[in-house]
């Protein structure tokens, strides 16, 4: 499985006075398998991107290829796509809508054309593994609490079974405790079913303790490209962006600074901890 | 005089279905009592679903208790007679920036409370001036907030309620939503009400990192408040908060984990140079 953005541009308003270039020349290989991250300021174009990924925009100059075919040809099935291309929304209310939350999460795996027992069973795993109790079940989605409601969307995408997994930004809303759950969930999945996954957030800390490698945009355009540990060396860039490095790569700048001969170019507390410790026994 | 006071407060969500019968019950809020004062920086923290959000709705008269009773400056919520002057005396910031604003032009959506309030024309238009000043953003007041990023419409709601003269800000996860600049401005724009316009400020979030300034925690677990007290207090209690679901800023983490390997570290580290200070210590220095 592999993604090829070519020379992608996405112009809103595209032709009239108000156009706004939300791609600028965006040029990405997303391959099998990878976890990786998607930052940018609010605005930079990530949720626009992200939407190229399956079709759901199409773009105003470039070609995006799924497996070498180009999705715009008009021979192209890009409902197919959709199923493999799996994308759960900023808001989760943008993507509810059934009668309860079973039904909802059923709808993705009947619209493949399953058997019942199939999409029953599907949707059922997928409640599961989202961390749903069976009582909400025949709840209305729009009765649950709005870290219940995103696990929903999650489930509902997650029962049509995607090559390709996007969330944009799924732990805004969520507390510590489900913001570590949903992305240690997602994190296993990556990793047992080998799916590329593409994670959209405003949080530093989540994008370097999970993602292997981290694209950073800026006004539409792809600035950084790279592991994460590499992106956070430019902090000071990443600031003038509206971004940032996490908390711990500034407290290890901190410590250097007071005179600790520390790596600081560290990005996880589990990283942090043991460079002290082995400063700290020097 | 407390600014919010509760006294075994409960709140209960029903729901029915399409014949009205009760199908079943949300006790969201349970036996709140607590006190807040003029002037002071609260925040509540507290897992999804704990009732944060339910009890701050209660605060401007957006919800009514089941039980129990909530005085906000003194006045009885359930008193018809104050509706109005409790709305104006405590504003509420939501999660969404899109949500919150109606007006086309930023100064015409900032002066939305104050005209409602029967304010002389001349006034409104001081009162937008001088909130857009206090959140820094005079400077797009002819703007449309659709070219605004999330962290400028979110300093835009804040204008339009402080726009009210509230003497008291409820914010809920005004945060969530915004890049980490937009985090720090609002976060920026807030203590400065509180320190500089003496505004009581409550705010809820999951950013621990916001909360290192409060004067007081109060953590919600099903309803209850189950811990209160400084934030360096709550913070020292690492496990127990894992336990209610919630987290630490990272510095604090990083001290603790650090501890747990050995090194001596006092509890609840707040910042980076609470936490030199610490390290030069424990080593001798």
């Amino acid at each position: 499985m592999a993604i090829i953005l070519d020379h992608v541009s996405h112009a809103y308003e595209a032709g009239t006075s108000m156009q706004i270039k939300a791609l600028d020349d965006v040029n990405l290989v997303i391959p099998d398998g990878q976890f990786i991250g998607l930052i940018g300021h609010t605005g930079s174009g990530k949720s626009t991107l992200v939407q190229h990924l399956n079709g759901l925009l199409k773009p105003t100059t470039g070609n995006i290829y799924y497996n070498g075919a180009d999705i715009h040809d008009p021979e192209y099935n890009r409902k197919e796509l959709r199923s493999k291309v799996g994308l759960v929304f900023q808001y989760p209310e943008h993507q509810l809508f059934e009668i309860d939350v079973f039904k909802d999460v059923c709808f993705g795996p009947k619209n493949l054309g399953l058997s019942q027992k199939e999409v029953e069973l599907r949707a059922y795993e997928a409640l599961k593994q989202v961390g749903i109790a069976d009582e909400y079940f025949y709840q209305s989605p729009f009765d649950l609490s709005g870290g219940q409601k995103r696990r929903v969307a999650i489930a509902g995408v997650l029962a049509m079974k995607p090559e390709v997994l996007i969330l944009d930004e799924p732990t805004a809303g969520l507390d510590p405790k489900g913001r570590d759950e949903i992305l240690n969930l997602i994190a296993a999945l990556q990793k047992e079913r080998g799916i590329t996954v593409i994670l959209v957030s405003h949080s530093m800390e989540d994008v370097a303790k999970y993602v292997q490698r981290l694209i950073v945009m800026d006004k539409g355009r792809v600035m950084y490209d790279d592991a994460p540990a590499e992106v956070f060396k430019h902090y000071e860039e990443l600031e003038k962006m509206g971004l940032s490095a996490p908390q711990v790569t500034y407290i290890m700048h901190a410590l250097k600074k007071q005179g600790y001969p520390v790596n600081a170019d560290l990005t996880t507390i589990e990283e942090a901890k043991n460079e002290i410790l082995r400063v700290l026994r020097l | 005089m407390s600014i919010i006071k509760t006294d075994k407060l409960a709140f209960e969500y029903i729901r029915r279905d399409e014949e009205g019968n009760v199908e079943g019950i949300t006790r969201a809020v349970d036996d709140v009592s607590l006190e807040i004062a003029q002037g002071d920086f609260i925040a509540i923290l507290g897992h999804n679903g704990s009732g944060k959000s339910t009890l701050a709705k209660h605060m401007n008269a957006i919800l009514y208790p089941t039980e129990g009773t909530i005085w906000v400056d003194g006045k009885d919520t359930t008193d018809e007679e104050y509706l109005w002057d409790i709305r104006q005396t405590a504003g509420m910031v939501f999660q969404n920036p899109d949500n919150q604003i109606i007006g086309q032009i930023v100064e015409e959506d900032v002066g939305f409370g104050p005209e409602n309030m029967g304010v002389p024309t001349a006034e409104i238009w001081e009162r937008v001036e001088e909130s857009l000043k206090a959140v820094g953003m005079y400077e797009y007041r002819k703007q449309s907030p659709n070219k605004l990023s999330g962290g400028q419409k979110q300093r835009v709601s804040i204008a339009g309620v402080i726009a009210m003269h509230p003497k008291c800000i409820v914010l809920d996860e005004p945060t969530a939503m915004l890049d980490p600049v937009g985090r720090k401005e609002v976060i920026r724009a807030v203590r400065a009400l509180n320190e500089v316009e003496g505004i009581t400020v409550i705010l809820i979030t999951h950013y621990m990192e916001e909360v290192i300034h409060a004067d007081k925690v109060f953590v919600m677990d099903d309803g209850h408040i189950e811990m209160q007290g400084t934030p360096k207090e709550i913070f020292s209690q690492v496990e127990r908060l894992k336990e209610l679901r919630l987290d630490v800023p990272q510095v604090t983490l990083l001290a603790y984990e650090l501890e747990q390997s050995g090194v001596p570290m006092p509890k609840g580290i707040l910042t980076t140079e609470e936490l030199t200070e610490a390290l030069n210590y424990a080593q001798g220095k």
